[in-house]
């Protein structure tokens, strides 16, 4: 340390400056970090506290809150849409998980030196740059029960009209296919970059070894892929439990609150023109928030080991 | 120079406002600021028209129109009557305004009611008024009812019905013919409360519909049963277009321009749309909601729409001059005509425009609703109840067996809720 070995002859000058003097190393990260602490706690962390107490409360967001203690969550407990959105969040973590398989394998699939390769690879990537608003109204024209594509496809290999969107048990599906397709092209993106960065020469021992196709991608390349498929892990996982304009767009949470989720629940609840119960939104968000909580917990955590393991 | 330019405005502004024969005297002056969610094409040119030709008249009063996108008004209103509040806000009549009027964030305007405007005004008084109070005036209704495609209707050699018997076997005339009876759009749930309302009105009555409505009556009431019992039958003959989960209101039309379906309960702002998309009058007619159980007085759902002073305006007295103007019969007649919004005038004292529709409607809701008018679900009930009770309309459409577990579901949401 700096201040460890600055001659003693400084030592006894003017008491300020030398405070700073002998202060400086330890104190200037924690200026420098003060104001991104100051808004993040302001912007993040005190809502969080906030949304707890409002969830104590009755509340329209105009008039004045009423008390209630833990009603808004005993009656979540019993309220079926709850478990609805609840079981699609589910549904939402684990499908759209197969992003990151699809990503690796469109990846792998790109990773090769062909003249107009970039353009390809910039055409896969295509569907993460549009607007999910427009890849909603997009899917929700193919799947249009009379007109839509989809059906149209099926009309010729002679299958009834599905009506994906309108339909309790496809519905959830349905916008999650929509989700998948931006969502594999950003996996990919992240892949792409991670194969840049495979040691050639691993490969090569590798293959002296004896090792190729699925051996050679299990053993040599997936493990060194590792930092790429973490962060394409998180960003899906984040990506799931944001859901929020594909359904919007696709459904309005629709057919009878069937493709609902905790994001949207809440959103409807509190601050769609029939909503206004902040408590109660307020409630689920709490609930949304302990979920997620597991996840930021495990992402830290490995984030920590790994710091650690260097 | 100067004094000459002052007299110039003094004359200028004496002889508009005498040219006028405005209703008020004394010089507007100051901001106006209005908040509008007339945002759609002809209703935007509608509020712009009557911005221009007010301001004309009061040539000191400098108005600022802030028109916002109907659908982002109904949530943006919270947040701009409680932080910024304009001197003049759209909005809806009946129990839609119960939270702005609890919050004590809309004025009470009664004063304006008593005299002339309330005589002109009479039929929506009911509509305007919470705690034996008027919050606001309206600007213009609508009727409902079922637009039909008379060419279709003809060609199978139907009637308008006038009775549930009619009403069901023209139906199965139509189904014989491979024609759905009707199109609708549930995917924004409130298509499917305009049939919940008609069948409810016309199987219970208006007093009984506004009771439900009000919360003074078990969701689970036989009554209620027998309501959607009647909806059933439409239902099981396969009456609706299929799939109709996945559209909205403007998605269902073309089934019934193509003559896929032969009629939709509607507003009457279905007509406009209807005539662009090709359908002549002579193809399109429009008939009343025939009698179901008759013992019960006809009823109809006529939303009104409406303005409101907000109470912290600024400009009061600026303001409740431009709600005298908009009532007016002279500006009721003038936008509601077929070249502005297309609907039909508040003012007693207004004429209707020259339009087969609109003639049929106000003939409807003049001299043949006997039971009341009604506003329509979701702005009779309080918004948390149209939510809840609107899914539960949509889910019986597509799955009526699950009848009960829907109406106990509306039961437990109404105990909460009132």
């Amino acid at each position: 340390m700096t201040h460890a070995t600055l001659p003693d002859t400084h030592a006894d000058r003017g008491g300020r400056r030398g405070w700073w003097r002998r202060n400086q190393i330890a104190v200037s990260p924690w200026l420098f970090l003060a104001p991104g602490v100051l808004f993040f706690a302001l912007y993040v962390i005190f809502p969080i506290f906030q949304s707890f107490n409002v969830s104590l409360y009755r509340w329209d967001g105009l008039g004045e809150p009423t008390f209630i203690g833990m009603e808004n969550y005993d009656e979540l407990r019993y309220d079926p849409a709850f478990y609805t959105s609840l079981r699609n969040n589910v549904i939402w973590l684990l499908l759209y998980l197969l992003a990151i398989p699809g990503g690796l394998f469109i990846a792998l699939f790109l990773n090769q030196t062909v003249t107009g390769i970039r353009l390809y690879k910039s055409l896969f990537f295509f569907p993460f740059v549009i607007s999910q608003v427009v890849v909603g109204l997009v899917f929700t024209w193919f799947y249009d029960p009379t007109f839509g594509l989809l059906n149209t496809m099926l009309a010729w290999v002679g299958l009834g009209p599905i009506n994906v969107l309108g339909d309790p048990t496809y519905v959830t599906y349905g916008i999650i296919a929509a989700g998948l397709w931006p969502q594999t092209a950003y996996c990919m993106i992240l892949y792409l970059t991670g194969l840049n960065a495979v040691n050639p020469e691993q490969i090569e021992a590798g293959r002296l070894d004896g090792a190729r196709g699925w051996r050679m991608l299990w053993y040599i390349v997936l493990p060194q892929l590792k930092p790429a498929t973490f962060i394409a892990f998180v960003v899906t996982i984040i990506g799931a439990l944001r859901s929020f304009d594909l359904i919007s767009i696709m459904t309005n949470g629709g057919p009878f609150g069937e493709s609902r989720v905790l994001s949207f629940y809440m959103f409807e609840v509190a601050l769609s023109e029939y909503g206004f119960r902040m408590g109660y939104g307020a409630a689920i968000a709490v609930v949304l928030f302990l979920i997620m909580l597991c996840f930021i917990a495990y992402f830290l955590w490995s984030m920590y080991r790994e710091e650690k393991a260097r | 120079m100067v004094s000459k330019l002052k007299a110039s405005v003094a004359a200028l502004a004496l002889s508009a406002t005498a040219a006028l024969a405005a209703s008020h005297s004394e010089p507007l002056s100051g901001d106006l600021v209005i908040f509008s969610d007339m945002s759609n094409p002809a209703p935007r040119a509608v509020m712009e028209g009557m911005v221009e030709r007010f301001g004309e008249m009061h040539p000191d009063l400098n108005i600022e129109l802030t028109v916002i996108d109907r659908e982002a008004y109904k949530t943006q209103i919270r947040n701009f009557l409680s932080a910024n509040p304009p001197d003049v806000a759209n909005w809806y009549a009946a129990n839609r305004m119960k939270p702005y009027v609890d919050a004590g964030l809309f004025m009470d305007i009664s004063d304006m009611w008593e005299g002339q405007i309330g005589e002109e005004l009479a039929s929506t008084k009911g509509a305007m008024t919470l705690d034996g109070k008027q919050w606001g005036v309206p600007y213009t209704y609508y009727q409902w009812g079922v637009y039909y495609r008379k060419d279709l209707y003809d060609q199978y050699g139907l009637e308008e019905p006038q009775d549930w018997e009619t009403f069901k076997s023209n139906c199965q005339t139509l189904l014989d013919n491979d024609i759905k009876c009707f199109t609708i759009g549930t995917k924004f749930l409130w298509t499917a409360a305009g049939w919940f309302d008609y069948l409810n009105m016309r199987t219970n009555g208006y007093d009984f519909h506004a009771a439900l409505t009000g919360g003074e009556i078990a969701w689970t009431d036989d009554r209620v049963k027998q309501t959607f019992a009647n909806w059933r039958e439409l239902i099981d003959m396969g009456a609706y277009i299929d799939n109709h989960t996945a559209y909205s209101w403007q998605e269902a039309l073309p089934f019934m321009l193509n003559g896929e379906a032969a009629a939709y309960l509607m507003g009457n702002f279905a007509v406009a749309p209807m005539r662009e998309g090709g359908l002549t009058d002579d193809q399109l007619d429009f008939y009343q909601f025939p009698a179901i159980n008759p013992d019960v007085e006809l009823a109809e759902d006529a939303p009104t729409d409406t303005f409101h002073i907000p109470a912290g305006a600024q400009n009061v007295g600026a303001a409740k001059a431009f709600l005298e103007f908009v009532v007016s019969a002279d500006n009721q007649t003038l936008i509601n005509n077929g070249e502005n919004l297309g609907q039909l005038p508040v003012n007693s004292n207004s004429s209707v425009d020259a339009d087969k529709f609109l003639e049929q409607g106000f003939e409807m809701l003049s001299s043949n609703s006997p039971g009341g008018v009604a506003q329509f679900f979701d702005r009779d009930a309080p918004a948390e109840m149209a939510k809840v009770a609107m899914e539960g309309f949509q889910e019986f459409m597509v799955r009526p067996d699950n009848i009960d577990r829907i109406l106990e579901r509306l039961e437990r949401a109404r105990q909460r809720i009132y």
